[in-house]
């Protein structure tokens, strides 16, 4: 049934060759640059997911504290929705660890007459507490029992990075968009120079009793074929640039925490869909005009 | 209300007029056409035949009037019924109107697949008819490489390969050679023979004298006679 469409529509991909390439080529560079931010999502989310899995709340406590109010205070915690484990820290241990991450500046302790660090104990949270507004009401809960003076979780670095990604993603999502709309035209232009140089040929299909979806099928099966062959090319050169990149960020930046991911199976997909739908909708556009007349 | 002889009738005008911008191309035309009628629309250049007939296959929308084709009314016809009325029509063009980048076949063949005919069906169908046209062995020549005589029995192969009721012929041997033109002739007579309503818009005479019929002659866009012509010369006719 769709044999003559697709038999017509390659025909014409061939007839005006130029044209066509042109609109691939247009096409897989709007890809190219829409994935690369699709790409740089997926990797910085995989960092601060990292990032997450890694990160402890650490509660100080007053000083002062009766073991048996600790052991209470412990029970507390580990009572608390998204707690996986607690370790206590004493404050000899906090400032032993001190010493030893310091040891190539061991001077600035020789003046130390009393410990100044507090006790605390170092939280880790479970799997399931990875968004941030769980790991904020999770740390406000701690900050609010009594024997707690203070709780540090990196909020403040981490949430301006989060904020700068979130940046990212904005100027991602709008020039997404900006590239969509700018493809979905150059296509329908596209379309519509091969419609003008076939005009005499629509005519006469129409004066022989062709209806508007025969003859409009070629057409839409060509901007599918441009999609789908602009985001081919645009994913290639993707991973093509990925391969060179990525081995150099991957050693200068991640440290082994994480390895830098190519888009999934589900995410290739996504694109060349959304790719197709590009093609197929500035036929539309275009034939809409055109056979309006 | 219809009487029976009535709805023999497979194209009716009334009072139809056509007017472009300012200039009147025909002038409350009136006529009824048979079914299986011979009918030759004649008259001088820019009389108003292949205005006449463009209104039919609504090749140009009728400015006053109404037009009935088997029945249905052209001013009151949807948008997306168009193809289906053209489906009743074979058409040949004066100037063919053959597509030049598709072949014999194709072009041939197109109007099959608009009406979307079976695919196993078509290139029986096709050959058959290339070969009753005698251009079975230019399937996949080009219109381009093809003489005026070639292109017009392919433009007549393509107008009656759809069996439609109602030929038009714009001056079919206008630009042919005797020995084509007769050819071409031939070819219309048998689509004739099988029922089709032939209407052919011309002004040569010999061609109206060699096949007879209803003769229908233009002037200055109006109607000025409705003859039967038998196969003999009536000097009468234009």
């Amino acid at each position: 049934m769709m044999m003559p469409f697709i038999k017509r529509a390659i025909d014409d991909i061939l007839q005006n060759r130029f044209l066509n390439f042109v609109t691939i080529i247009t096409i897989a560079l709007a890809i190219l640059i829409a994935s690369a931010f699709i790409l740089f999502f997926v990797n910085t989310s995989e960092i601060i997911d990292s990032w997450k899995r890694g990160l402890r709340i650490m509660a100080y406590l007053k000083p002062g504290i009766h073991n048996t109010d600790l052991d209470q205070l412990k029970r507390t915690i580990q009572s608390l929705d998204g707690v996986h484990s607690l370790r206590f820290i004493s404050k000899q241990e906090a400032l032993d660890r001190l010493k030893d991450q310091m040891q190539h500046h061991s001077s600035l302790f020789d003046n130390l007459t009393e410990n100044p660090l507090p006790d605390s104990f170092e939280i880790r949270m479970t799997a399931a507490s990875g968004s941030w507004q769980k790991i904020d009401s999770l740390a406000n809960q701690i900050e609010s029992l009594n024997p707690i003076e203070e709780v540090q979780y990196g909020r403040r670095w981490i949430g301006r990075f989060i904020r700068i990604i979130s940046l990212f993603r904005m100027a991602g999502y709008a020039m997404g968009v900006l590239f969509f709309t700018a493809s979905i035209f150059i296509v329908a232009n596209t379309i519509r120079l091969v419609i003008y140089s076939r005009r005499e040929e629509v005519e006469i299909m129409r004066l022989v009793g062709a209806t508007d979806s025969f003859i409009k099928m070629p057409f839409y099966i060509e901007g599918l074929v441009q999609g789908a062959l602009g985001a081919a090319i645009g994913l290639v050169m993707l991973s093509i640039s990925f391969y060179f990149v990525s081995s150099n960020i991957e050693q200068g930046f991640s440290a082994g925490l994480f390895r830098l991911q190519f888009l999934s199976p589900k995410i290739i997909g996504g694109i060349l869909l959304s790719s197709m739908l590009v093609g197929w909708l500035g036929c539309y556009v275009s034939l809409k005009q055109f056979l309006k007349t | 209300m219809m009487d029976a002889g009535e709805k023999s009738f497979i194209i009716r005008m009334f009072h139809v007029h056509h007017n472009f911008g300012p200039k009147k191309a025909l002038i409350d035309i009136t006529l009824d056409i048979a079914k299986n009628e011979f009918v030759f629309i004649s008259g001088p250049s820019g009389a108003g035949k292949t205005t006449l007939l463009k209104l039919l296959y609504l090749g140009e929308p009728v400015s006053e009037g109404q037009v009935l084709i088997d029945g249905i009314n052209l001013a009151r016809i949807p948008r997306k019924k168009i193809p289906i009325l053209r489906r009743k029509f074979g058409i040949i063009f004066q100037d063919y109107k053959l597509i030049p980048t598709k072949s014999v076949y194709d072009n041939v063949a197109l109007v099959l697949e608009a009406v979307g005919a079976k695919r196993r069906f078509i290139p029986k169908k096709v050959k058959s008819i290339l070969r009753s046209v005698g251009m079975e062995d230019r399937l996949k020549s080009f219109p381009p490489s093809l003489s005026g005589g070639e292109q017009q029995r392919i433009a007549v192969a393509r107008a009656i390969i759809g069996d439609p009721k109602i030929i038009l012929a714009d001056e079919p041997t206008g630009s042919l050679d005797d020995e084509s033109a007769e050819a071409i002739l031939d070819l219309l007579k048998g689509a004739h023979i099988r029922g089709a309503t032939v209407i052919i818009a011309t002004h040569d005479k010999a061609l109206m004298r060699k096949t007879g019929g209803h003769v229908l002659t233009l002037r200055q866009g109006r109607i000025e006679s409705s003859a039967f012509l038998e196969k003999q010369y009536d000097d009468a006719i234009y």
